[in-house]
This record gives structure tokens, C-alpha cells and sequence, in this order.
């Protein structure tokens, strides 16, 4: 019983981090804007939430220097696209390498340190349940907060008025434009949220998952939220959906390795991508539902004709 | 030139200047509108009218000149300001978000917190008080265009705004759709409201409108009541010169003349969630003759021309057949080669590429029917017989240009119009297809493209027309066809169409379509 708990608490946090990056990305795209340095901004997240709470020893600061280096970082890619009109598929790009190689260097003297890890948060009370008090109520305070990120940008994209104008934006950012909605105002804060919401992903990395720095400790999460969010048809939901099932298989193909079972490594470890793929297709068959939620001008650069 | 002075002015602009670049699309223009005043703006396109009225929503900045609101200097500097002066827009490309539903369409643009059902409720309301009903809860995507454009007018009229400005609102109505839209505009009009009101159709400036403005280049040519002018009289004002009157023979013997171009039993998928599904389309068009295809907007013309021009491919090869021919599984190329010649709805991108020169955009569409003449021994381009064949079509269609040959780009809409047209002509094909033939080209201009289809198809091509412009498929047809939710009516011949039978036929009179079934998120 104790071991399926633990698995099972291993999947959360493996989710964790994909969750929150995705929920980030996902109101960038639905303002229309596509910004590939999700693991960019993630990794540079990691290394300021890694150094921040090393040098403190807090790893509250740690977590908060995480959320910052994030949106500074992404403020950069927000100036480029948004301010000068760059190609924001190249310019995303470019983040991402800058963020790959600035960090390396950041954290150079940083690896082999010990680091601070944020301890789990225990609800009293409701953690001494059997089973699912730990799973539900005994985790880290980084799950609590995906949790609730999740539900709120759920509730503000769908709920709220300020909502409806970010997803007008994505779908036709000239009518927004002509109907007087500030375009690029709106899609810079949506950008500064997204880079906030993965440099958080890359704090959790360095201060909850693997407590130190190792260099490109990302390893490819930024580019699984990212699919995740397409895949997902930019609905939280299914974002949440999608990153647990990830976290299910790729954790299930971590044990099933160790317990040496005769299928080649390889396979499994593509398991969890092809699993997540199959599964987000078939919840999204609906392909009129799908171009509904389909940001239209995702991706397209706004220049405001004055 | 007949003023009303004995109303006071509720809009004034003096010496109003815009300049992009090089062109100076409006030039010193003074407007005034009274109150409780359905004033037009005529001119053509590219006359400056979008571009003016676009500087008094706030959605431009003007580079000089002056707006006075109830007497009182103004600077409209956003179009939240406008609406906040009392000036609504209804534009002419719908600002609308397809994948939201009309009620929070209408929210984005009211900037009251007031909830969405609350605004749903009012948009109900208002909507069946003027007549325009309204389904606040359905998705703009699933709407026909007649309907989007009414979420723009109660949108419009949910701010209460005592200027209206309608940007060639009933370009894209079928007849019906526009009596009831002037009803509104009378109905407002008895309120107090003033309206500007930007057309190029004449007949219905005259029918409605108290006065005129009319712009020619960015200039204001004339103040006029459009009542005691004529037709031609106005005409004259906006063009500057006669528009010569198409001329169209009686076709004679089409019934004994060969079928150069046969639909049969065309059915095709929707692509997309909010493309139009065809249905079991047959048309024949015969050597000889012009056949129009009538329709609102939306309602699977381009669908059909993309499948007849073979953009998309059919399953079925026998659907499509260019002179006796199975053509259904033949790329554009090889219908080409069959004789037939294709004119697109949109010119930059499917008509032209943009950034490439006139004479390489001949080449592209033209290099497999010509390769004789425009590609030598080793598929060496023979870069001067090209050029010298653009500057043929150039001379024949008058395209007015900047330079020898220019980027496509850098033509005006109307003249790369003509130059996509003249491209086509050119190669004498035995099949003409044309989506939209005069969309956004002045009225001298449009003449021509339509007289020298009717003479293609004279000297014994095929000629097929697809437009949403019923004065144009009446100049130009033998017959019109009526498009309506992807089934195509049977052609009626031109002696015995008239506007009320095809207006009913574009609003989906004949029996058989369905309405579309919705489905929520």
C-alpha cells in the first residue's frame, strides 16, 4: 500500500511542473501570441529559484526569485515580438537557447551544492487520512498552488470579462484593435504570466523535484507543456488532464525499467509521449470544438495601423 | 448644391488630412452632418472613405484638420473616445470574433461589468424591437453574413449613440436583407439620430439619403441631394467621366452549342467546422454563354470555385468535365491545360503572389499552357518574351502602375484586378471561371473586366461567373444560378429573373436546405 502511495506521490510531482508551465503558456497562446522559450524561461527559473534559495537558505525566496527570473526573462521575449513585431517563432526559439546557455553559466558554481528544499505542506488534520490524505493533503505547497493556478485561470478566461477580451484578442486581434481593446498591452501581461508561470515550473525543479542544479536540468519539459497546450486544445482542463497522464506513464516506465521487464528501454521511455498524444486526440475529435478554441491569430505579429 | 442650414450640426470637420507614405489619402475634407440627417459618402474605392471615416472612429490618427462635436472642438483619439462622444460603427470587414457568441461579442465592445446574460437579454430585446431578431447565444462562426452584420447594428445601437457611421453595409445583403436594414435606418433616423452612410451603390443612396458628399482621391468633388440627381449624375461625380455601359448581344443557338464546362452531382465535405458542405451541385455551361452564380456571402461559393478550379481535388473525376472531359482528379495545372482559366476570389495570395513582379506572376500561372513561348529549349525562362507578354496584357486592361513591372503587391487592389483578369483573357480560354470579377474595382474599370468576359464568351468560350454583386450578374449573364447553404438552384434565364425571384432564392426560398444545428461548447 505504501509503495502505491509513494508512486502515486511521484506522478504528482512529475506533473507538477508541466502543469504549471502549461496553464502559463496556455493564456500566452490564447492571446495570440506563440511563445516557444517555454523552456527557456524554465531552466532560468531553475537556476535564479536554485541560487536565490542557496544563498538565502530560504527556499521561499528561492521560490518567489524563481516566478521573477521567469517573468523577466519573458518580458525580454514580450519586447521583441510585441514592442518591435519579430517573428515570434524564431524569437521564441532564440530564447530558449539563450536560456539554455545563460543559465549553464549562471549555475556553474552552483553544481555539486547542496540545495533547500521547500518541505511538503501538511493540512492538519485532513494529511492523517489514510491513503489519500497524504496523496491529496500531504504534498508539496508547489502542487497546491498548480492546483489552484489551474482553477483560476479556468474560472478567469471563462468567467471573467477581462477573460473574454484576452481570448478575443487571440481570436482576431484586428477587430479587438478596431473595437478599441488595448492588443498589445494585454498580450504583454499574458506573456509576463506565462514566463512567471514557467519560471515557478523551474523552481519546483530545482527546490521541490531534485533539490540542486544540474545543467539542463529542464531536460525537455518546456517543450512537453508547450505540446501539451495544443494538444489540450487550449483548454485547462484537459492541460491538467494531459500533464498527469504524463507524469502516470512516465513515472509507470521508470518502475517497469527497474523491475526489468523484456521490452526495449527506448519504447519505453517514448511511452509517456505517445500515451499523452493518443489520449489528448481522442478528447479532442471534436474538431468544431477545437477550432472554437483555437486561438485564430496565434502566432501572427500585430502592428496597430495609426 | 443644397444645404440643410436649418438643422444644427451634430459633426463638423474641417480640412481633415491623412497622409500614409507617399499618398495622401485624404486631402483637406469638410464634412458636415445635421442632426436626425441620413448623410451618404460616395466616391470610389480607394477615394479616401474608409480612410475618413476610420480618423472620425478614432482608429486613425489624422495628420491635420479639425473635428467639431455639438459645436465643440474634439480630438477623437482612440475609438473608445468615439464611442463615448456618442459616434458608432458599423464596419464594413465585420470586427466580430467567429469563435465567440454574438452576446459576448456584443459585451466586448459595451464597457459596462454588467454580466454577459444581462447584455444577451438587452441585445434580445432590442434586436426584436427594430425587427432584427437575434439569437444572442449562437456562435458568430455558424451566422450567415446578413446575420452578423445585425450583431453589429444592435451592438452598435446597444450604446446609444446619437452618430451612426455604416461602412457599405449592404454590399454583402441580399435585397430583402437591405429593404429591412433601410427600415431600421428611417426608423432611426425619425429618432434623431444621424447617420452616416457609405455606399457605392447609387440607387439605394438616392432612395434613403437626405444629402451626399462626394470624394474623388482623397478630395470632397461635390455636396449634392442625392434625390434630384440621377444614377449617372452621381456616377459622373465619383468617377469624374462617362462610365461606359456594358453592352451584352442575345446569345443565340446555346441550346444546340457544346457543354465546354459540366458539373455533375458535385458533394463535397466541409473542410473546416465553419465551411459550407456542397451539395449534389450540376451546372452545364455551354459555348456561348455567361452563366452567373448568385449569393449571399458564405454560403459555399468558395468552396465551389476552389473545387471547380481544382485548388481541392474531387474523389469523383467525372464532377467536374471541361470540354467532355473528366476533370474532378486534375490539378489546376492540368485543367489549365484543358483550356480553362481560373480567377480567383482573393488576389494577393491565391491570385497573385504578392511580392513577386507582374511579369514573374504571368509565368507562374501560365508556364505550363504557354511553355512554348515562355520556356525555351533546357526549361531556360525566356525572361523577354514573358515581359513583353505582361506589358501586352498591361496596355490591353489598362493597369495603372509606378513602375514598368511591379511587385503585384504594389498595385492597387482594382488594378491588379484587371491585370489577373487580362492575365487570363490573354490565353483566349475556351473555359472562364471568375470568382468575384470586379470586387473592390471603380466603376470605368469594372466596365471593361465585364464587357470583355461577355466578348469571351461570345466568340464561343464557356463563361462562369461567381458574385455577390446582383447589378453585375445582371449586366453580365445569360443566366443566373442562386447559391444558398451549398446547394446551387437551377439557372434561371436573365428574360425571366428579376431581383425580388433571385433575392428570395438567395435567402434560401427554394426548399431542401437545412438549417444548421447547433451545438455548445
Amino acid at each position: 500500500m505504501d509503495i502505491t502511495v509513494n508512486i502515486l506521490l511521484t506522478i504528482a510531482t512529475a506533473a507538477t511542473p508541466l502543469l504549471i508551465a502549461a496553464i502559463g503558456e496556455l493564456v500566452v497562446e490564447r492571446s495570440g501570441v506563440l511563445n516557444l522559450g517555454v523552456e527557456g524561461m524554465m531552466i532560468m527559473g531553475a537556476v535564479g529559484g536554485f541560487g536565490a534559495g542557496y544563498l538565502t537558505g530560504s527556499p521561499w525566496i528561492g521560490l518567489l526569485a524563481a516566478i521573477i527570473v521567469g517573468a523577466l526573462f519573458s518580458l525580454l521575449f514580450a519586447v521583441m515580438t510585441l514592442s518591435l513585431a519579430t517573428n515570434q517563432v524564431a524569437t521564441g526559439l532564440s530564447l530558449t537557447l539563450l536560456g539554455l546557455g545563460l543559465s549553464g553559466m549562471i549555475g556553474t558554481s552552483f553544481v555539486g551544492q547542496p540545495g533547500v528544499r521547500l518541505p511538503n505542506l501538511d493540512i492538519p488534520g485532513l494529511s492523517s487520512i489514510p491513503v489519500v490524505g497524504r496523496l491529496i493533503f500531504g504534498q508539496d505547497p508547489v502542487f497546491y498552488i498548480s492546483i489552484a493556478l489551474t482553477a483560476a485561470v479556468m474560472w478567469f478566461l471563462f468567467r471573467t470579462r477581462i477573460g473574454l477580451t484576452l481570448r478575443s484578442i487571440g481570436d482576431s486581434h484586428s477587430s479587438a484593435h478596431a473595437l478599441g481593446i488595448k492588443v498589445i498591452r494585454y498580450r504583454y501581461l499574458a506573456v509576463i504570466f506565462g514566463g512567471a508561470c514557467a519560471g515557478l515550473a523551474g523552481g519546483h525543479l530545482s527546490l521541490v523535484y531534485t533539490p540542486q542544479w544540474v545543467e539542463n536540468m529542464s531536460a525537455g519539459r518546456g517543450w512537453i507543456a508547450l505540446a501539451l497546450v495544443v494538444f489540450a486544445s487550449w483548454r485547462p482542463w484537459r492541460v491538467l488532464a494531459g500533464a498527469y497522464i504524463f507524469g502516470a506513464v512516465w513515472i509507470g516506465q521508470l518502475h517497469a525499467q527497474a523491475f526489468g521487464i523484456p521490452v526495449p528501454s527506448q519504447f519505453l521511455s517514448s511511452l509517456p509521449y505517445l500515451a499523452t498524444i493518443v489520449v489528448l486526440v481522442l478528447i479532442s475529435r471534436n474538431k468544431r470544438l477545437t477550432m472554437m478554441n483555437t486561438p485564430a491569430s496565434l502566432g501572427q505579429p500585430f502592428v496597430p495601423d495609426r | 448644391m443644397s444645404a440643410n442650414h436649418d438643422r444644427a450640426n451634430l459633426l463638423e470637420v474641417r480640412g481633415l488630412t491623412k497622409i500614409f507614405g507617399t499618398l495622401t489619402a485624404c486631402d483637406h475634407i469638410d464634412l458636415n452632418i445635421a442632426k436626425g440627417e441620413i448623410h451618404a459618402l460616395l466616391g470610389e474605392n480607394g477615394a479616401g472613405k474608409s480612410t475618413l471615416v476610420k480618423m472620425l472612429f478614432g482608429s486613425l490618427e489624422p495628420n491635420s484638420g479639425e473635428i467639431f462635436w455639438d459645436g465643440k472642438a474634439v480630438r477623437i483619439t482612440s475609438p473608445g473616445v468615439a464611442k463615448k462622444l456618442g459616434i458608432g460603427m458599423v464596419f464594413q470587414h465585420f470586427s466580430l470574433f467567429e469563435a465567440l457568441t454574438a452576446a459576448e461579442n456584443i459585451a466586448l465592445s459595451l464597457n459596462d461589468g454588467s454580466p454577459i446574460s444581462t447584455i444577451a437579454a438587452k441585445a434580445r430585446a432590442l434586436s426584436y424591437s427594430y425587427g432584427l431578431p437575434l439569437d444572442p447565444e449562437s456562435l458568430v462562426g455558424d451566422l450567415s453574413v446578413g446575420e452578423r452584420q445585425r450583431i453589429e447594428i444592435i451592438r452598435c445601437l446597444l450604446q446609444t449613440p446619437q452618430l451612426i457611421i455604416l461602412d457599405e453595409p449592404t454590399s454583402v445583403l441580399t435585397p430583402q436583407e437591405a429593404d429591412k436594414l433601410f427600415e431600421t435606418l428611417e426608423r432611426l433616423r425619425a429618432e434623431g439620430k444621424s447617420i452616416l452612410y457609405i455606399s457605392h451603390r447609387l440607387e439605394e443612396v438616392k432612395r434613403i439619403c437626405d444629402r451626399a458628399t462626394v470624394l474623388r482621391h482623397g478630395k470632397v468633388v461635390g455636396h449634392c441631394n442625392p434625390r434630384q440627381e440621377t444614377a449617372a449624375s452621381l456616377a459622373r461625380m465619383m468617377v469624374g467621366n462617362e462610365v461606359k455601359a456594358v453592352v451584352r448581344a442575345p446569345a443565340e443557338g446555346i441550346e444546340t452549342a457544346p457543354a465546354l464546362l459540366e458539373i455533375r452531382g458535385l458533394t463535397r465535405k466541409p473542410a473546416t467546422p465553419f465551411a459550407i458542405p456542397l451539395k449534389n451541385i450540376n451546372l452545364t455551361v455551354r459555348a456561348g454563354e455567361v452563366i452567373g452564380i448568385a449569393g449571399v456571402a458564405g454560403n459555399g461559393q468558395g468552396e465551389f470555385f476552389e473545387s471547380v478550379s481544382g485548388e481541392v481535388l474531387q474523389q469523383d473525376a467525372g464532377s467536374v468535365r471541361i470540354r467532355g472531359k473528366d476533370a474532378g482528379a486534375l490539378s489546376i495545372t492540368g485543367r489549365r491545360l484543358m483550356g480553362a482559366a481560373f480567377v480567383p476570389e482573393e488576389r494577393l495570395g491565391h491570385g497573385a503572389a504578392p511580392r513577386m513582379k507582374l511579369s514573374e506572376n504571368l509565368l507562374l500561372s501560365r508556364h505550363a499552357t504557354d511553355g512554348k513561348s515562355f520556356v525555351g529549349s533546357g526549361g531556360m525562362v525566356r525572361n523577354g518574351s514573358v515581359y513583353s507578354a505582361a506589358q501586352r496584357i498591361i496596355t490591353a486592361m489598362d493597369v495603372r502602375k509606378s513602375a514598368p513591372d511591379p511587385e503585384a503587391a504594389a498595385l492597387s487592389g482594382g488594378n491588379l484586378q484587371k491585370f489577373i483578369v487580362g492575365r487570363e483573357l490573354d490565353r483566349k480560354p475556351s473555359v472562364m471561371v471568375v470568382n468575384q470579377p470586379t470586387w473592390g474595382v471603380d466603376a470605368g474599370a469594372a466596365a471593361h473586366i465585364r464587357q470583355a468576359l461577355i466578348e469571351l464568351a461570345r466568340s464561343g468560350s464557356a463563361v462562369l461567373v461567381i458574385s455577390q454583386d446582383l447589378d453585375e450578374l445582371f449586366e453580365l449573364s445569360d443566366a443566373i444560378a442562386v447559391m444558398h447553404n451549398g446547394v446551387l438552384s437551377a439557372p434561371l434565364p436573365i428574360a425571366e429573373a428579376t431581383f425580388e425571384k433571385i433575392g428570395l432564392l438567395m435567402g434560401g426560398a427554394e426548399p431542401g436546405h437545412a438549417e444548421h444545428t447547433m451545438e455548445t461548447a
